[in-house]
């Protein structure tokens, strides 16, 4: 046994066991949130249960199994249930009925004991719609400008609508958002030449035909979506709903008709795809618990990419100055000491340090010089963008230094005596020598902070993130990228689907999925940047001396 | 034990010449460098004394001497390499043309493209072949690809390398192997014209027959220019060297022709230490 300790097995055992257990829980985190969050795209079996409760009455439930959960027969003695003694467990499911137009609760829980039979039709639909979700029943008719027709047109009418509809959401995004776009920026122009005493009769005229062009050209557009609107709403369909009501559904609102219990696997398999798909470049509907993530993902990547921007010149600078010109002394020691433990800081003081200093000192300030015409509504002196991405380079500016600054101390003296040796200024041999051998470091203190900085949701909450931004920021409008727009982020919307939202059940596999999604995004930036490194890293390989 | 014949002295250099030059009259033209009263210290610890000797210029002079004797430290004051470290401080002057280097309005910068320096271990930058040669040039400002391209070609053939690299100039210099590699720095170093070549023990990181190029290459190269290298290998020195001069715990104990030091030395220390006593 001592010669067993003293072989130093122990420790490889010990080692390898802790190698052991973060691979286990890391790939058990992955495989979690990646079979929940899949599991969401998959299209599923439409069920009918035929009910018959205690007393008799037979009714007719129409849905998805969401859940399915054995409970202890003890629990369930006062309902009185006429049970095999022998039985211990009941199961229990949770259902999506959907069709929230007809019951309040669209999720209902059955339980197996009252189920007679378990049918799964052929010809039961699921309708997607653009609001109050899904609608489960049997097609009734389709009507087309007031004529049945055959339900096997159901795919060319819906192809129909699916055109109009990219149609008005084009010309609603582009063309009319760019008029309001427009009118608000002359209304802003009028107030700024009045406060400015200039508004002469001239310039007002001016403004005013301008605005006059701008309004026709809406009323033209807006007919044009009228018409789009009128087309759109022709047709619809007449379901009958699980308790045999017929609900008319206009195509208007129907995304998707689908017979899931006729779907082969590749069918599936491809709707599956397809749903994964939409939810990527689709925008959120339904209080963000339906619909796509698309302005999430935008937002997350666009400000990650900021804070890259910002941070990596700010830190590397800053590494310079420190490694290469600061004296060696104790301030410098002391302001090192004090670089890396600001990266110990929380992460919510950064975020309370962002909306003091910079959305109301900074931001305030700029909205009284430049944005006056729009006080008292703020323009930059409100949480956006830009000091969300402010806030996370200060937060992650101790990372590039401390790495950037030991890339610097690991480069031979030699390369910079080579270089001095040949005439060149110390400025001179930073530029060209130091700091393409270092990059690969640099790099590795980006990377580093793209990873702590694409995580964090605490500090955006104060500064830029909001549950639901109504544009991106980036647009076709001048100047394009709109840094003072508030924007939304996967961390945040994960926590906003899952806590904050109404419907708590139809929002849990939507937050693995998009828990999945931050992952794979989070894991992408930093793929990237960790093959930059390499590449770097290839080219200005050290001498092996 | 080491022994040296005679023989093995006159390769390399020129025994005629040599006994032209009396080192301690030298007529102003024939001078590169005149070091005068040169003291050095590394905080408090003084690690060259009183130091006094001219250089004389198109020859090879070389320093020898046990470790630790201030070798080095004179030839990197000689470029001001001493004064990235910290701590050190020098008084006396060297004189190049006459104005001594250590004079406050001197830009270094400028200074150490007349003088130029070769380490111990080669130094290549992590840039191609091509790059590391002309680097030197486009610090200097000249960007026209056919000047560089010529003088890169010219450097390397005085460095007696271009045969060998012709065909890869776009490849990284690391590919190289460490012989080469040294011949590269030392391209690198002539490709800008200096007038003084410093070389730091140049060979020492290297096998015999890289040393062997290497050395054939200094005699070559002092046609062009003045050579000063450090060397703590006595054969080397002999076989390279016009001038030796013996350094001991940062004295300069004797400076002569190479021939004369090795067969004849005047004091006992030289004698003690090329007959193989200490160190």
């Amino acid at each position: 046994m001592n010669k067993w300790f003293k072989s130093g097995s122990p420790w490889i055992w010990l080692s390898a066991g802790g190698v052991s257990i973060s691979l286990i829980s890391v790939l058990g985190l992955l495989w979690l949130i990646a079979s929940r969050g899949l599991s969401y795209f998959w299209p599923s079996e439409l069920y009918q249960f035929d009910l018959i409760d205690k007393h008799g009455a037979k009714s007719v439930v129409i849905g998805e199994i969401y859940n399915r959960e054995e409970i202890p027969v003890s629990q369930l003695a006062h309902l009185n249930l006429v049970l095999d003694p022998e039985q211990e467990v009941l199961e229990r499911l949770l259902i999506k009925t959907g069709n929230r137009e007809l019951v309040s609760l669209d999720f209902r829980w059955l339980l197996s004991h009252y189920i007679q039979k378990t049918q799964t039709p052929k010809d039961l639909v699921s309708v997607e719609r653009r609001t109050n979700g899904n609608f489960y029943g049997y097609i009734e008719s389709v009507v087309v400008d007031g004529n049945e027709v055959d339900s096997n047109q159901l795919d060319k009418l819906l192809t129909r609508v699916d055109n109009f509809q990219d149609k008005i959401d084009e010309l609603q995004k582009s063309d009319i958002g760019a008029i309001n776009y427009q009118l608000e920026r002359l209304r802003l122009k009028t107030r700024k030449y009045k406060f400015q005493d200039k508004l002469t009769a001239e310039l007002k005229a001016q403004i005013d035909s301008e605005v006059a062009t701008l309004n026709q050209s809406y009323i033209i557009l807006e007919q044009e979506l009228m018409g789009y609107r009128q087309a759109i709403s022709r047709d619809h369909i007449v379901m009958r709903a699980m308790d045999g009501q017929l609900v008319t559904i206009n195509f208007e609102y129907i995304l998707k008709v689908t017979f899931n219990n006729q779907l082969s696997i590749v069918e599936k398999t491809a709707m599956f795809f397809s749903q994964i798909g939409y939810f990527l470049i689709e925008d959120p509907r339904e209080a963000n618990t339906e619909g796509g993530v698309f302005p999430a993902i935008f937002g997350t990547v666009l400000m990650v990419l900021l804070m890259t921007v910002i941070v990596s010149p700010l830190g590397v600078v800053a590494a310079i100055y420190l490694h290469e010109y600061a004296g060696k002394n104790a301030f410098t020691k002391l302001l090192r000491i004090s670089v890396i433990n600001l990266a110990g800081v929380p992460s919510i003081v950064y975020g309370v340090f962002g909306l003091g200093f910079f959305v109301y000192m900074v931001g305030g300030s700029l909205d009284q010089l430049f944005y006056s015409e729009n006080l008292p509504s703020p323009t930059f002196g409100t949480p956006g963008v830009l000091w969300s991405s402010l806030t996370l380079a200060i937060l992650t500016l101790p990372v590039v230094i401390v790495s950037t600054e030991e890339g610097l101390s690991r480069i031979p003296s030699e390369m910079r005596f080579g270089s001095l040796a040949l005439g060149a200024t110390k400025a001179e041999t930073l530029w060209r020598i130091i700091l393409p051998i270092a990059s690969p470091a640099i790099m590795t203190g980006i990377i580093l902070a793209i990873a702590r900085a694409a995580g964090e949701v605490a500090p955006l909450m104060l500064v830029g993130v909001v549950k639901m931004a109504p544009n991106l920021p980036l647009d076709g409008n001048f100047p394009y990228l709109h840094l003072d727009r508030k924007f939304m982020h996967l961390g945040f919307h994960i926590y906003d689907v899952g806590f904050q939202s109404p419907n708590v059940e139809a929002a849990r596999p939507l937050v693995f999925a998009t828990a999945l999604l931050l992952v794979t995004i989070i894991v992408t930036l930093n793929m990237t940047a960790v093959s930059i490194r390499n590449r770097l890293r290839e080219k200005y390989k050290m001498l092996e001396h | 034990m080491i022994s040296i014949s005679p023989r093995a002295l006159a390769t390399g250099s020129d025994p005629s010449l040599a006994s032209k030059l009396d080192l301690n009259n030298l007529a102003p033209e024939q001078v590169a460098l005149d070091i005068n009263k040169l003291n050095l210290y590394y905080g408090k610890k003084q690690a060259l004394n009183n130091i006094t000797m001219s250089i004389p210029k198109g020859q090879v002079t070389a320093f020898i001497g046990p470790s630790g004797c201030g070798k080095s430290t004179l030839l990197r004051c000689i470029n001001r390499m001493n004064d990235l470290v910290d701590d050190c401080h020098i008084s006396g002057e060297i004189n190049l043309h006459g104005n001594n280097i250590y004079n406050k309005h001197v830009d270094v910068a400028e200074l150490r493209r007349k003088v130029g320096m070769v380490f111990q271990r080669p130094n290549p930058f992590p840039k191609t072949i091509y790059e590391n040669v002309v680097y030197g040039l486009r610090i200097m400002g000249e960007n026209n690809r056919r000047r560089l391209d010529d003088a890169a070609e010219k450097s390397l053939r005085s460095a007696a390398l271009w045969n060998e690299v012709k065909d890869r100039l776009h490849e990284s210099a690391l590919g190289l192997s460490g012989g080469q590699q040294q011949r590269l720095v030392i391209a690198r170093a002539i490709a800008i014209q200096p007038e003084v070549l410093l070389l730091d023990e140049p060979t020492s990181a290297l096998d015999p027959i890289s040393t062997l190029t290497i050395e054939e290459l200094i005699n070559d190269l002092k046609k062009q220019f003045t050579v000063v290298i450090v060397t703590h290998n006595m054969q080397q020195a002999a076989r390279v060297s016009d001038q030796t001069a013996f350094m001991y715990m940062g004295d300069l104990i004797e400076y002569s022709d190479t021939n004369t030091l090795f067969t004849t030395p005047q004091k006992k220390k030289t004698e003690d230490y090329i007959t193989g006593r200490y160190g």
